[in-house]
Protein backbone atom coordinates (compact mmCIF):
# COMPACT_ATOMS: atom_id res chain seq x y z
CA UNK A 1 0.00 0.00 0.00
CA UNK A 2 2.74 2.26 0.38
CA UNK A 3 4.55 1.47 -1.99
CA UNK A 4 0.99 1.73 -4.27
CA UNK A 5 0.91 5.81 -2.90
CA UNK A 6 4.60 6.32 -3.60
CA UNK A 7 4.03 5.71 -6.88
CA UNK A 8 0.52 6.26 -7.98
CA UNK A 9 1.43 8.41 -10.26
CA UNK A 10 3.23 5.69 -12.53
CA UNK A 11 0.88 3.53 -11.80
CA UNK A 12 -2.00 5.76 -13.31
CA UNK A 13 0.10 6.18 -16.35
CA UNK A 14 0.60 3.20 -16.82
CA UNK A 15 -3.14 1.90 -16.28
CA UNK A 16 -3.59 5.32 -18.69
CA UNK A 17 -1.50 3.30 -21.85
CA UNK A 18 -3.06 -0.26 -20.66
CA UNK A 19 -6.38 1.01 -21.63
CA UNK A 20 -5.63 3.02 -24.61
CA UNK A 21 -3.59 -0.66 -25.91
CA UNK A 22 -6.63 -2.68 -24.95
CA UNK A 23 -9.62 -0.33 -26.05
CA UNK A 24 -8.64 0.48 -29.90
CA UNK A 25 -8.42 -3.01 -30.66
CA UNK A 26 -12.27 -3.45 -29.30
CA UNK A 27 -13.58 0.03 -31.15
CA UNK A 28 -11.53 -1.79 -34.92
CA UNK A 29 -12.93 -4.77 -33.61
CA UNK A 30 -16.55 -3.92 -33.96
CA UNK A 31 -16.14 -1.43 -37.07
CA UNK A 32 -14.25 -4.15 -39.39
CA UNK A 33 -16.32 -7.27 -37.63
CA UNK A 34 -19.52 -5.97 -38.50
CA UNK A 35 -19.31 -5.43 -42.21
CA UNK A 36 -17.19 -8.19 -42.49
CA UNK A 37 -20.27 -10.63 -41.40
CA UNK A 38 -22.62 -8.75 -43.27
CA UNK A 39 -20.96 -9.22 -46.27
CA UNK A 40 -19.55 -13.26 -45.29
CA UNK A 41 -23.29 -13.45 -44.84
CA UNK A 42 -24.74 -13.20 -48.17
CA UNK A 43 -21.96 -15.33 -49.70
CA UNK A 44 -21.44 -18.79 -48.82
CA UNK A 45 -17.97 -19.02 -50.55
CA UNK A 46 -16.77 -16.25 -48.19
CA UNK A 47 -18.51 -16.95 -45.21
CA UNK A 48 -16.67 -20.38 -44.38
CA UNK A 49 -13.32 -18.60 -45.31
CA UNK A 50 -13.70 -15.94 -43.14
CA UNK A 51 -14.93 -18.59 -40.37
CA UNK A 52 -12.06 -20.41 -40.67
CA UNK A 53 -9.74 -17.72 -40.96
CA UNK A 54 -11.03 -16.10 -38.29
CA UNK A 55 -10.38 -19.59 -36.30
CA UNK A 56 -7.12 -20.05 -37.39
CA UNK A 57 -6.09 -16.10 -36.09
CA UNK A 58 -7.63 -16.86 -33.04
CA UNK A 59 -5.18 -20.27 -32.08
CA UNK A 60 -2.52 -18.45 -32.73
CA UNK A 61 -0.74 -17.44 -29.47
CA UNK A 62 -0.26 -13.38 -28.79
CA UNK A 63 3.53 -13.56 -27.92
CA UNK A 64 4.21 -15.31 -31.13
CA UNK A 65 1.95 -12.62 -33.02
CA UNK A 66 3.47 -9.59 -31.46
CA UNK A 67 7.12 -11.19 -32.80
CA UNK A 68 5.56 -11.68 -35.96
CA UNK A 69 3.70 -8.91 -36.80
CA UNK A 70 6.52 -6.10 -37.29
CA UNK A 71 7.91 -8.23 -39.93
CA UNK A 72 4.77 -8.11 -41.96
CA UNK A 73 3.32 -4.74 -41.32
CA UNK A 74 7.12 -3.29 -41.35
CA UNK A 75 7.26 -1.54 -37.93
CA UNK A 76 9.56 -1.72 -35.34
CA UNK A 77 9.08 -4.78 -32.79
CA UNK A 78 9.02 -2.12 -29.78
CA UNK A 79 6.19 -0.47 -31.36
CA UNK A 80 2.96 -0.49 -29.73
CA UNK A 81 1.17 -0.54 -32.99
CA UNK A 82 1.75 -4.39 -33.00
CA UNK A 83 -0.15 -5.07 -29.85
CA UNK A 84 -2.90 -3.19 -31.38
CA UNK A 85 -3.04 -5.13 -34.23
CA UNK A 86 -2.47 -8.01 -32.82
CA UNK A 87 -5.27 -7.77 -30.37
CA UNK A 88 -7.84 -6.32 -33.12
CA UNK A 89 -7.31 -9.41 -35.20
CA UNK A 90 -8.45 -11.76 -32.10
CA UNK A 91 -11.28 -9.41 -31.57
CA UNK A 92 -12.50 -9.39 -34.96
CA UNK A 93 -12.06 -13.58 -35.33
CA UNK A 94 -14.11 -13.42 -31.71
CA UNK A 95 -16.59 -10.63 -33.09
CA UNK A 96 -16.86 -12.22 -36.81
CA UNK A 97 -18.79 -15.23 -35.40
CA UNK A 98 -20.41 -13.76 -32.59
CA UNK A 99 -22.52 -11.41 -35.24
CA UNK A 100 -23.00 -13.90 -38.33
CA UNK A 101 -24.71 -15.78 -34.96
CA UNK A 102 -26.71 -13.32 -34.43
CA UNK A 103 -27.76 -11.96 -37.97
CA UNK A 104 -28.99 -15.72 -38.71
CA UNK A 105 -30.74 -15.81 -35.64
CA UNK A 106 -32.93 -12.96 -36.64
CA UNK A 107 -36.10 -13.61 -37.36
CA UNK A 108 -36.86 -14.08 -40.80
CA UNK A 109 -40.23 -13.31 -40.44
CA UNK A 110 -39.32 -9.59 -38.83
CA UNK A 111 -36.96 -9.32 -41.93
CA UNK A 112 -39.59 -9.79 -44.83
CA UNK A 113 -41.40 -7.27 -42.70
CA UNK A 114 -39.12 -4.94 -43.27
CA UNK A 115 -39.05 -5.58 -46.62
CA UNK A 116 -42.51 -5.84 -47.01
CA UNK A 117 -42.72 -2.32 -44.87
CA UNK A 118 -40.37 -1.05 -47.85
CA UNK A 119 -37.02 -1.11 -45.61
CA UNK A 120 -34.26 -0.84 -48.32
CA UNK A 121 -31.47 -3.38 -47.46
CA UNK A 122 -28.92 -1.08 -46.31
CA UNK A 123 -31.57 0.61 -43.96
CA UNK A 124 -32.81 -2.90 -42.76
CA UNK A 125 -29.13 -3.43 -41.72
CA UNK A 126 -28.89 -0.79 -39.98
CA UNK A 127 -32.43 -0.47 -38.69
CA UNK A 128 -32.99 -4.21 -37.76
CA UNK A 129 -30.10 -6.64 -38.25
CA UNK A 130 -27.93 -4.95 -36.55
CA UNK A 131 -29.93 -3.41 -33.55
CA UNK A 132 -31.09 -7.06 -32.89
CA UNK A 133 -27.57 -8.45 -32.73
CA UNK A 134 -26.39 -5.61 -30.30
CA UNK A 135 -26.88 -8.56 -27.27
CA UNK A 136 -24.60 -10.81 -28.57
CA UNK A 137 -22.40 -8.02 -30.06
CA UNK A 138 -21.61 -6.80 -26.49
CA UNK A 139 -21.75 -10.58 -24.96
CA UNK A 140 -18.41 -10.91 -27.62
CA UNK A 141 -17.04 -7.49 -27.23
CA UNK A 142 -17.23 -8.56 -22.93
CA UNK A 143 -15.13 -11.50 -23.68
CA UNK A 144 -12.79 -9.48 -25.74
CA UNK A 145 -12.40 -6.82 -23.30
CA UNK A 146 -11.53 -9.16 -20.69
CA UNK A 147 -8.69 -11.05 -22.57
CA UNK A 148 -7.58 -7.72 -23.92
CA UNK A 149 -6.60 -6.46 -20.65
CA UNK A 150 -4.98 -9.56 -19.71
CA UNK A 151 -2.86 -10.21 -23.13
CA UNK A 152 -2.23 -6.74 -23.20
CA UNK A 153 0.29 -7.08 -20.23
CA UNK A 154 1.82 -9.77 -22.37
CA UNK A 155 3.75 -7.21 -24.54
CA UNK A 156 5.61 -5.94 -20.74
CA UNK A 157 7.82 -8.81 -21.90
CA UNK A 158 9.12 -7.17 -24.84
CA UNK A 159 9.23 -4.04 -23.51
CA UNK A 160 5.82 -1.92 -24.96
CA UNK A 161 4.44 0.60 -21.77
CA UNK A 162 1.52 -0.73 -19.99
CA UNK A 163 1.01 -2.74 -16.51
CA UNK A 164 2.79 -5.75 -17.23
CA UNK A 165 5.61 -3.37 -16.70
CA UNK A 166 5.09 -4.36 -12.89
CA UNK A 167 5.08 -7.72 -13.22
CA UNK A 168 8.58 -7.52 -15.13
CA UNK A 169 10.16 -4.74 -12.75
CA UNK A 170 8.95 -6.40 -10.11
CA UNK A 171 10.26 -10.01 -10.66
CA UNK A 172 13.83 -8.38 -11.65
CA UNK A 173 13.97 -6.50 -8.26
CA UNK A 174 12.60 -9.52 -6.56
CA UNK A 175 9.77 -7.25 -5.21
CA UNK A 176 6.31 -8.64 -4.76
CA UNK A 177 4.35 -5.95 -3.87
CA UNK A 178 4.84 -4.57 -7.34
CA UNK A 179 3.39 -7.89 -8.68
CA UNK A 180 0.46 -7.58 -6.41
CA UNK A 181 -0.26 -4.02 -7.18
CA UNK A 182 -0.07 -4.85 -11.15
CA UNK A 183 -2.40 -7.61 -10.61
CA UNK A 184 -5.11 -6.05 -8.81
CA UNK A 185 -4.82 -2.82 -11.07
CA UNK A 186 -5.87 -5.31 -14.23
CA UNK A 187 -7.93 -6.90 -12.19
CA UNK A 188 -10.07 -3.38 -11.47
CA UNK A 189 -9.31 -2.23 -15.04
CA UNK A 190 -11.31 -5.54 -16.40
CA UNK A 191 -13.92 -4.56 -13.84
CA UNK A 192 -14.08 -1.22 -14.83
CA UNK A 193 -14.70 -2.12 -18.56
CA UNK A 194 -16.47 -4.99 -17.83
CA UNK A 195 -19.65 -2.25 -16.19
CA UNK A 196 -19.32 0.71 -19.23
CA UNK A 197 -19.93 -2.43 -21.29
CA UNK A 198 -23.10 -3.67 -19.64
CA UNK A 199 -24.15 -0.29 -19.29
CA UNK A 200 -23.73 1.01 -22.97
CA UNK A 201 -25.59 -1.63 -23.89
CA UNK A 202 -28.49 -1.09 -21.51
CA UNK A 203 -28.50 2.28 -23.07
CA UNK A 204 -28.37 1.12 -26.66
CA UNK A 205 -31.30 -1.68 -26.15
CA UNK A 206 -33.79 -0.25 -24.07
CA UNK A 207 -36.18 -2.71 -25.72
CA UNK A 208 -34.59 -5.49 -23.58
CA UNK A 209 -35.44 -4.44 -20.30
CA UNK A 210 -39.32 -3.43 -21.53
CA UNK A 211 -39.41 -7.37 -22.51
CA UNK A 212 -41.37 -8.02 -19.75
CA UNK A 213 -44.12 -5.16 -19.34
CA UNK A 214 -44.49 -5.60 -23.30
CA UNK A 215 -45.08 -8.92 -23.74
CA UNK A 216 -47.70 -8.91 -21.28
CA UNK A 217 -49.83 -6.13 -23.40
CA UNK A 218 -48.09 -6.94 -26.79
CA UNK A 219 -51.48 -8.16 -27.75
CA UNK A 220 -53.23 -5.35 -27.02
CA UNK A 221 -52.30 -2.63 -29.49
CA UNK A 222 -50.38 -2.81 -32.73
CA UNK A 223 -47.62 -0.64 -31.46
CA UNK A 224 -47.07 -3.12 -28.13
CA UNK A 225 -46.65 -6.23 -31.04
CA UNK A 226 -43.78 -3.99 -32.70
CA UNK A 227 -42.07 -4.18 -29.51
CA UNK A 228 -42.64 -7.86 -28.50
CA UNK A 229 -41.06 -9.08 -31.91
CA UNK A 230 -37.39 -7.61 -31.39
CA UNK A 231 -37.73 -7.85 -27.75
CA UNK A 232 -38.60 -11.33 -27.97
CA UNK A 233 -35.72 -11.94 -30.85
CA UNK A 234 -33.16 -10.04 -28.67
CA UNK A 235 -33.62 -12.31 -25.16
CA UNK A 236 -33.70 -15.55 -27.76
CA UNK A 237 -30.17 -14.04 -28.58
CA UNK A 238 -28.74 -13.49 -25.43
CA UNK A 239 -29.97 -16.97 -23.86
CA UNK A 240 -27.99 -18.62 -27.28
CA UNK A 241 -24.71 -16.50 -26.73
CA UNK A 242 -24.92 -17.39 -22.19
CA UNK A 243 -24.77 -21.03 -23.63
CA UNK A 244 -22.33 -20.71 -26.11
CA UNK A 245 -20.63 -18.39 -24.50
CA UNK A 246 -20.23 -20.96 -21.87
CA UNK A 247 -19.06 -23.74 -24.08
CA UNK B 1 12.50 -6.75 -44.55
CA UNK B 2 12.96 -9.56 -47.26
CA UNK B 3 16.40 -9.82 -45.53
CA UNK B 4 14.72 -11.00 -42.13
CA UNK B 5 12.54 -13.52 -43.97
CA UNK B 6 15.64 -14.86 -45.68
CA UNK B 7 17.33 -14.69 -42.21
CA UNK B 8 14.71 -16.53 -40.23
CA UNK B 9 14.65 -18.96 -42.92
CA UNK B 10 18.04 -19.90 -42.54
CA UNK B 11 17.47 -20.00 -38.80
CA UNK B 12 14.73 -22.77 -39.08
CA UNK B 13 16.62 -24.65 -41.30
CA UNK B 14 20.15 -24.37 -39.86
CA UNK B 15 21.20 -27.70 -38.78
CA UNK B 16 22.59 -26.35 -35.73
CA UNK B 17 19.00 -25.54 -34.55
CA UNK B 18 17.85 -28.71 -34.80
CA UNK B 19 20.22 -30.82 -32.42
CA UNK B 20 21.37 -30.15 -28.63
CA UNK B 21 19.69 -29.78 -25.75
CA UNK B 22 18.71 -26.28 -26.90
CA UNK B 23 17.49 -27.59 -29.98
CA UNK B 24 13.99 -27.27 -31.92
CA UNK B 25 12.99 -30.76 -31.38
CA UNK B 26 13.68 -30.50 -27.30
CA UNK B 27 12.35 -27.14 -27.35
CA UNK B 28 8.83 -28.65 -28.54
CA UNK B 29 9.24 -31.56 -26.56
CA UNK B 30 9.41 -29.36 -23.37
CA UNK B 31 6.59 -27.31 -24.93
CA UNK B 32 4.69 -30.22 -25.29
CA UNK B 33 5.61 -31.64 -21.67
CA UNK B 34 4.52 -28.79 -20.06
CA UNK B 35 1.44 -27.85 -21.61
CA UNK B 36 0.78 -32.42 -21.35
CA UNK B 37 1.54 -31.79 -17.47
CA UNK B 38 -0.68 -28.76 -17.30
CA UNK B 39 -3.49 -30.03 -18.83
CA UNK B 40 -3.65 -33.44 -16.75
CA UNK B 41 -3.59 -31.32 -13.22
CA UNK B 42 -6.43 -28.90 -14.46
CA UNK B 43 -8.58 -31.95 -15.90
CA UNK B 44 -8.02 -33.82 -12.70
CA UNK B 45 -9.07 -30.62 -10.61
CA UNK B 46 -12.04 -28.98 -13.21
CA UNK B 47 -13.99 -31.81 -14.49
CA UNK B 48 -14.82 -33.53 -10.78
CA UNK B 49 -15.78 -30.03 -9.20
CA UNK B 50 -17.56 -29.30 -13.21
CA UNK B 51 -19.67 -32.65 -12.85
CA UNK B 52 -20.28 -32.27 -9.38
CA UNK B 53 -21.66 -28.92 -9.95
CA UNK B 54 -23.35 -29.51 -13.25
CA UNK B 55 -25.02 -32.44 -11.91
CA UNK B 56 -26.35 -31.52 -8.63
CA UNK B 57 -26.90 -27.91 -9.58
CA UNK B 58 -25.34 -26.88 -5.97
CA UNK B 59 -22.31 -24.25 -6.01
CA UNK B 60 -23.43 -23.51 -9.51
CA UNK B 61 -22.97 -19.12 -8.91
CA UNK B 62 -19.81 -19.67 -7.40
CA UNK B 63 -18.38 -22.21 -9.31
CA UNK B 64 -19.23 -19.08 -12.61
CA UNK B 65 -18.22 -16.44 -10.48
CA UNK B 66 -14.85 -18.10 -9.54
CA UNK B 67 -14.23 -19.24 -13.31
CA UNK B 68 -14.88 -15.70 -14.32
CA UNK B 69 -12.78 -14.08 -12.08
CA UNK B 70 -9.91 -16.15 -13.00
CA UNK B 71 -10.21 -15.55 -16.40
CA UNK B 72 -9.57 -12.01 -15.64
CA UNK B 73 -6.59 -12.71 -14.38
CA UNK B 74 -3.54 -11.66 -15.92
CA UNK B 75 -1.36 -14.89 -17.31
CA UNK B 76 2.08 -12.94 -16.67
CA UNK B 77 1.78 -11.61 -13.52
CA UNK B 78 0.43 -14.85 -12.03
CA UNK B 79 3.16 -16.48 -13.45
CA UNK B 80 5.56 -13.69 -11.64
CA UNK B 81 3.77 -13.60 -8.17
CA UNK B 82 4.29 -17.30 -7.98
CA UNK B 83 7.82 -17.41 -8.78
CA UNK B 84 8.59 -14.93 -6.65
CA UNK B 85 6.43 -16.42 -4.19
CA UNK B 86 7.45 -20.25 -4.28
CA UNK B 87 10.81 -19.93 -6.46
CA UNK B 88 12.46 -20.40 -9.55
CA UNK B 89 11.79 -24.07 -10.77
CA UNK B 90 9.36 -26.80 -12.97
CA UNK B 91 6.42 -26.28 -10.24
CA UNK B 92 5.50 -22.54 -9.50
CA UNK B 93 4.77 -21.30 -12.99
CA UNK B 94 3.40 -24.76 -13.92
CA UNK B 95 0.19 -24.19 -11.17
CA UNK B 96 0.01 -20.73 -12.43
CA UNK B 97 -0.87 -22.19 -15.60
CA UNK B 98 -3.32 -24.93 -14.18
CA UNK B 99 -4.90 -21.85 -12.58
CA UNK B 100 -5.14 -20.12 -15.70
CA UNK B 101 -6.35 -23.32 -17.56
CA UNK B 102 -8.72 -24.49 -14.91
CA UNK B 103 -11.56 -21.95 -15.97
CA UNK B 104 -12.35 -23.12 -19.66
CA UNK B 105 -12.61 -26.62 -18.30
CA UNK B 106 -14.32 -25.92 -15.29
CA UNK B 107 -17.09 -23.95 -17.31
CA UNK B 108 -17.00 -26.47 -20.58
CA UNK B 109 -17.91 -29.19 -17.92
CA UNK B 110 -20.57 -27.56 -16.19
CA UNK B 111 -22.18 -26.39 -19.42
CA UNK B 112 -22.50 -29.69 -20.67
CA UNK B 113 -23.42 -31.42 -18.14
CA UNK B 114 -26.07 -28.70 -17.34
CA UNK B 115 -27.60 -28.62 -21.02
CA UNK B 116 -28.07 -32.30 -21.38
CA UNK B 117 -32.13 -32.38 -22.18
CA UNK B 118 -33.78 -33.13 -18.65
CA UNK B 119 -35.97 -35.80 -20.45
CA UNK B 120 -32.48 -37.82 -20.80
CA UNK B 121 -31.61 -37.52 -17.16
CA UNK B 122 -35.33 -38.07 -15.72
CA UNK B 123 -35.44 -41.12 -18.24
CA UNK B 124 -32.61 -41.97 -17.03
CA UNK B 125 -33.56 -42.06 -13.27
CA UNK B 126 -36.74 -44.02 -14.23
CA UNK B 127 -35.20 -46.83 -15.63
CA UNK B 128 -33.40 -47.27 -11.71
CA UNK B 129 -30.45 -45.68 -12.54
CA UNK B 130 -28.04 -44.87 -9.30
CA UNK B 131 -26.96 -40.79 -9.65
CA UNK B 132 -23.40 -42.04 -10.34
CA UNK B 133 -25.14 -44.02 -12.73
CA UNK B 134 -27.03 -41.22 -14.39
CA UNK B 135 -23.84 -38.69 -14.33
CA UNK B 136 -21.98 -41.40 -15.59
CA UNK B 137 -24.00 -43.56 -18.28
CA UNK B 138 -26.38 -40.60 -19.47
CA UNK B 139 -25.40 -37.24 -18.33
CA UNK B 140 -21.67 -37.24 -19.36
CA UNK B 141 -21.97 -39.43 -23.03
CA UNK B 142 -24.04 -36.85 -23.83
CA UNK B 143 -22.40 -33.80 -22.37
CA UNK B 144 -18.86 -34.82 -23.96
CA UNK B 145 -19.05 -32.20 -27.25
CA UNK B 146 -19.72 -29.63 -25.09
CA UNK B 147 -16.94 -30.93 -22.54
CA UNK B 148 -14.13 -31.28 -25.34
CA UNK B 149 -14.79 -27.93 -26.53
CA UNK B 150 -13.71 -26.81 -23.27
CA UNK B 151 -10.90 -28.95 -23.01
CA UNK B 152 -9.43 -27.92 -26.60
CA UNK B 153 -10.02 -24.16 -25.53
CA UNK B 154 -7.57 -25.07 -22.41
CA UNK B 155 -5.10 -26.58 -24.55
CA UNK B 156 -4.66 -23.85 -26.45
CA UNK B 157 -4.12 -21.68 -23.91
CA UNK B 158 -1.98 -23.52 -22.42
CA UNK B 159 -0.07 -23.85 -25.52
CA UNK B 160 -0.10 -20.07 -25.61
CA UNK B 161 0.86 -19.09 -21.97
CA UNK B 162 3.92 -22.00 -21.66
CA UNK B 163 5.50 -19.71 -24.41
CA UNK B 164 5.63 -17.06 -21.97
CA UNK B 165 6.86 -19.33 -19.49
CA UNK B 166 10.15 -19.19 -21.05
CA UNK B 167 10.95 -15.72 -19.33
CA UNK B 168 11.28 -17.64 -16.12
CA UNK B 169 14.06 -19.71 -16.84
CA UNK B 170 12.07 -22.64 -18.04
CA UNK B 171 12.85 -24.33 -21.44
CA UNK B 172 10.06 -24.34 -24.06
CA UNK B 173 9.59 -22.76 -27.71
CA UNK B 174 9.46 -19.73 -25.74
CA UNK B 175 13.06 -19.57 -25.07
CA UNK B 176 13.88 -18.70 -28.69
CA UNK B 177 12.03 -15.07 -28.29
CA UNK B 178 13.57 -14.47 -24.91
CA UNK B 179 16.88 -15.44 -26.25
CA UNK B 180 16.80 -13.75 -29.23
CA UNK B 181 15.22 -10.74 -27.21
CA UNK B 182 18.52 -10.12 -25.32
CA UNK B 183 20.81 -10.42 -28.21
CA UNK B 184 18.66 -8.76 -30.27
CA UNK B 185 18.75 -11.81 -32.81
CA UNK B 186 15.26 -10.74 -34.56
CA UNK B 187 15.11 -13.84 -36.63
CA UNK B 188 15.39 -16.24 -33.99
CA UNK B 189 12.53 -14.40 -31.93
CA UNK B 190 10.88 -14.79 -35.58
CA UNK B 191 11.55 -18.26 -36.00
CA UNK B 192 10.33 -19.28 -32.87
CA UNK B 193 7.12 -17.45 -32.81
CA UNK B 194 6.42 -18.94 -36.26
CA UNK B 195 7.19 -22.74 -34.52
CA UNK B 196 5.04 -21.41 -31.59
CA UNK B 197 2.29 -20.39 -34.00
CA UNK B 198 2.74 -23.29 -36.59
CA UNK B 199 2.54 -26.05 -33.02
CA UNK B 200 -0.92 -24.14 -31.87
CA UNK B 201 -2.21 -24.62 -35.23
CA UNK B 202 -1.30 -28.12 -35.82
CA UNK B 203 -2.24 -29.36 -32.63
CA UNK B 204 -5.75 -27.36 -32.87
CA UNK B 205 -6.07 -29.67 -36.02
CA UNK B 206 -5.51 -33.09 -34.23
CA UNK B 207 -8.08 -32.16 -31.72
CA UNK B 208 -10.74 -30.96 -34.41
CA UNK B 209 -9.98 -34.15 -36.23
CA UNK B 210 -10.86 -36.18 -33.32
CA UNK B 211 -13.09 -34.46 -32.27
CA UNK B 212 -14.50 -35.48 -35.73
CA UNK B 213 -13.46 -39.18 -35.90
CA UNK B 214 -14.51 -40.11 -32.05
CA UNK B 215 -17.36 -37.75 -30.82
CA UNK B 216 -19.09 -36.57 -34.10
CA UNK B 217 -22.53 -37.74 -32.24
CA UNK B 218 -23.21 -34.17 -30.28
CA UNK B 219 -26.14 -35.07 -28.49
CA UNK B 220 -26.45 -31.46 -26.55
CA UNK B 221 -25.63 -29.01 -29.73
CA UNK B 222 -28.12 -30.82 -31.75
CA UNK B 223 -31.81 -30.08 -30.44
CA UNK B 224 -32.86 -32.98 -32.53
CA UNK B 225 -30.88 -35.44 -31.86
CA UNK B 226 -31.15 -35.16 -27.85
CA UNK B 227 -35.15 -35.32 -28.72
CA UNK B 228 -34.46 -38.47 -30.48
CA UNK B 229 -32.47 -39.65 -27.83
CA UNK B 230 -35.04 -38.63 -25.04
CA UNK B 231 -37.33 -41.27 -27.27
CA UNK B 232 -35.11 -43.45 -27.65
CA UNK B 233 -34.34 -43.79 -23.56
CA UNK B 234 -37.94 -44.21 -22.72
CA UNK B 235 -38.16 -47.16 -24.53
CA UNK B 236 -36.15 -49.73 -22.63
CA UNK B 237 -34.48 -52.26 -25.10
CA UNK B 238 -32.97 -49.61 -27.29
CA UNK B 239 -31.80 -47.35 -24.43
CA UNK B 240 -29.56 -49.84 -23.44
CA UNK B 241 -27.63 -49.79 -26.48
CA UNK B 242 -27.88 -46.15 -26.37
CA UNK B 243 -26.77 -45.55 -23.27
CA UNK B 244 -23.21 -47.55 -23.21
CA UNK B 245 -22.42 -47.16 -27.02
CA UNK B 246 -22.16 -43.60 -26.06
CA UNK B 247 -20.14 -44.37 -22.89
CA UNK B 248 -17.38 -46.16 -25.28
Amino acid sequence: MEWFLANSEQVFSLAAQHLVLAILPMVFGVLIAVPLAQVARQNRGLRSVVLTASSLLYTIPSLALFIILPTVLGTRILDPVNVVVALTIYAVALLVRATLDAFDSVDEDLRQAAVAMGFKPFARFLQIDLPLSLPVLFAGLRVVSVSNISLVSVAALLGIGNLGMLFTSGLQRDFVTEVVVGIIAILILALLMDAVLVLLERLLTPWTRAAGSSTASGADSGAGQEKTGPAAAALRLSDAQTSGGAS
Amino acid sequence: MSSVVTETIAWLTDPANWSGSAGIPVRLAEHLLYTGLVMVIATAIAVPIGLYVGHTGRGRVAAVAVAGALRALPTLGLLTLFVLLAGIGLMPPIWALVILTVPPLLAGTYAGIASVDRNVVDAARAMGMTELQVLFRAEFPNALPVMYGGFRTGVLQAIATVSVVAYINLGGLGRYLFDGLVLSDFPQMLGGSLLIAGLAIAVDLVLALIQRLFLSQGASTQPNRSQQAAVDLTDPVPAGTAVQGGTS
